[in-house]
């Protein structure tokens, strides 16, 4: 699902913030993303989601070699991923629906099929019933789940997450934990950037460790050497 | 080549007409199926539409106070050249009205009988290029005088009649333009008959020659304002884009093209135009309502039957679909600079 090839980025300041990492993630596997801050978790996640595009190396999502996409390609690109975010980015003068379904408003669906499945995905984030509501009427927790929910509504095949557990209590970052799971279960590939190590302990899921821009640690490597 | 063609589309038609054959109605239904949904796409591609005019409306009225005054302000841009216009439709028409009146008098001889006089107009309104002649004879154009006050006095001062018969001479429709009917005019004077021939056209002619400046005038001013539509609607959108700077990199993270973030600016920018439009609309009927009293007296005065022209249903049309336009242009010219500007980071 990713391939990362000795991939470098630096920014056009000159700093150096990946170089040469190189490691793939299969389909419909899950992983977590850890490291100290400014290690390059953000960036990293930003280089699959071609928000930044890597300076050297080659990265390869979904069978689509990124330097080959243009700028007019990027958003059917991005209809392939489903993105979290620690702050959220929701719509906040929308309703929780209106939030969810604009991935399938997007894409051009049917009004009856969005609806249809703006409700299947707020049912499985155990949001169904506050689909008026607007974000800021929300809890932090529930507003990373709406989050959630638009990520997955249209059914991406992969799904990043930066820090989505950032400012939620540690009950509440395992229940997130708890549907990321779901998901990857129903075939969906998942990456997540944390630092919350005891978490990430508890998954028992396979972790890839950033330092200094470098891929020091990927304990599935580690396990099968 | 045309042989190859035929003779494939007829194999082909063969091949659909027994599968049609073989499967019962399966051809029929798959094209019924096919049909349907295209026509699901299209309406949901109308129904898209729909929304995003009706959400770019929801937002104009989300802020009625700043949306009517940036639309008041394209409405005063777009009235002024819309007026001065039709105002000048109307002198010109005005003008038209007196080109047809444009006539002849030939003060005759004093020598000339009234049989004579009778003579000479039957001979000129012969000519082609004249319509009717009317023969005012001393008697009648005394009496005319007399009705005017001040005069009656002056002409009982003298004994005798001093007044000439007179023919007025009304140049036929295809023979109204000026250059011909002084021509015209010239060629009556040589008559050994006439004393003076008078043409009254000069005015006319200034009037005409005023016209067209204004046109001109009326057209740098027009396309001045005009073009001051586009700007205004530009700044009120790079504006609205600022603002939501935040909603533009979410949708452009979730997979947003450049065509679907600029869809509801194009619409509030064409629905600005359009509000503007109106408001210009107001505003040149409310003026000509108001000039329309006046401008009847002084038609009564001139005795002419002219009444002052508003814009008609056409014209309306026309100012509308313009404002929208202009509006969409400048939403479009704003658009396309600053969206691209915009970028997750
Ligand atoms: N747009 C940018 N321009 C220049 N330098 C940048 C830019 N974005 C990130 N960096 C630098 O790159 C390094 C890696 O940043 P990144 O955001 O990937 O770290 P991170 O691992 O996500 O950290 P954190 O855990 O704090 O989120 C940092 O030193 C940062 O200063
Ligand atoms: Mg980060």
């Amino acid at each position: 699902m990713i391939q990362f090839d000795n991939v470098g980025k630096r920014y056009p300041g000159g700093y150096e913030a990946l170089g040469r990492v190189s490691f793939h993630l299969a389909e419909a596997e899950m992983a977590f993303l850890t490291g100290h801050s400014g290690a390059g978790k953000t960036t990293l996640m930003k280089l699959i989601a071609l928000i930044e595009r890597a300076s050297n190396g080659q990265v390869i999502v979904n069978g689509k070699n990124l330097s080959g996409i243009r700028r007019r390609g990027i958003p059917y690109f991005r209809r392939d991923i489903g993105i979290i975010f620690q702050n959220h980015q929701l719509l906040y003068d929308r309703t929780v629906f209106d939030n969810v379904s604009l991935p399938l408003v997007i894409a051009g669906h049917h009004h009856h099929e969005i609806a249809r499945r703006v409700r299947a995905a707020l049912d499985k984030v155990g949001l169904l019933g506050k689909e008026k509501l607007y974000p800021v009427t929300l809890s932090g927790g529930e507003q990373q789940r709406v989050g959630i929910a638009r990520a997955v509504v249209h059914k991406p095949p992969l799904l990043l997450a930066d820090e989505p557990t950032g400012n939620l209590d540690p009950e509440l970052s395992q229940e997130i934990m708890a549907l990321f799971r779901q998901f990857n279960q129903v075939g969906v590939a998942v990456l997540i950037a944390s630092h919350d190590h005891a978490l990430i302990a508890r998954m028992g899921c396979r972790v890839l460790t950033l330092e200094q821009g470098a891929l020091t640690i990927d304990s599935r490597a580690r396990l099968t050497q | 080549m045309s042989e190859q063609f035929k003779n494939r589309h007829r194999n082909r038609q063969q091949r659909i007409n027994s599968s049609a054959h073989n499967h019962g109605d399966g051809h029929e239904a798959r094209e019924q199926r096919a049909r349907a949904t295209s026509n699901n796409r299209v309406s949901a591609y109308l129904i898209r539409h729909l929304q995003v005019f009706f959400f770019s409306l929801g937002q104009l009225c989300k802020a009625p106070f700043s949306s009517l005054m940036t639309a008041a302000v394209i409405g005063i841009a777009l009235a002024l050249p819309a007026g001065f216009y039709l105002l000048l439709q109307n002198v010109q028409q005005m003008g038209g009205t007196l080109d047809d009146t444009a006539q002849i008098s030939l003060f005759l001889q004093k020598g000339v009988s009234a049989s004579g006089a009778e003579h000479l107009r039957t001979q000129i309104a012969a000519m082609p290029a004249v319509s009717t002649v009317d023969l005012i004879s001393p008697d009648a154009a005394l009496q005319e005088f007399q009705q005017y006050a001040g005069f009656n006095r002056a002409l009982k001062l003298l004994n005798e009649n001093p007044l000439p018969s007179v023919l007025v001479v009304h140049p036929s429709a295809a023979h109204s333009v000026p250059a011909l009917v002084e021509s015209l005019m010239v060629e009556l004077s040589t008559m050994k008959e006439v004393d003076i021939a008078r043409l009254d056209m000069q005015w006319i002619r200034r009037l005409n020659a005023l016209l067209d400046i204004s046109h001109r005038g009326v057209l740098i001013l027009a396309i001045l304002l005009a073009a001051s539509v586009p700007l205004l609607v530009g700044n009120t959108i790079r504006l609205a884009i600022q603002s939501h700077h935040a909603e533009i990199v979410v949708n452009k993270l979730i997979g947003a093209t450049d065509a679907f973030i600029r869809r509801p600016y194009l619409y509030s920018g064409m629905l600005y135009g359009l509000l503007g439009g109106s408001i210009a609309w107001l505003l040149i009927s409310a003026s000509f309502w108001l000039l329309s009293g006046p401008m009847q007296r002084l038609s009564l005065l001139y005795d002419s039957a002219f009444i002052l022209q508003g814009l008609g249903f056409v014209s309306s049309l026309q100012l509308l679909l313009v404002a929208g336009l202009l509006g969409w242009l400048g939403s479009w010219l704003a658009v396309g600079r600053h969206l691209r500007a915009i970028e997750p980071s």
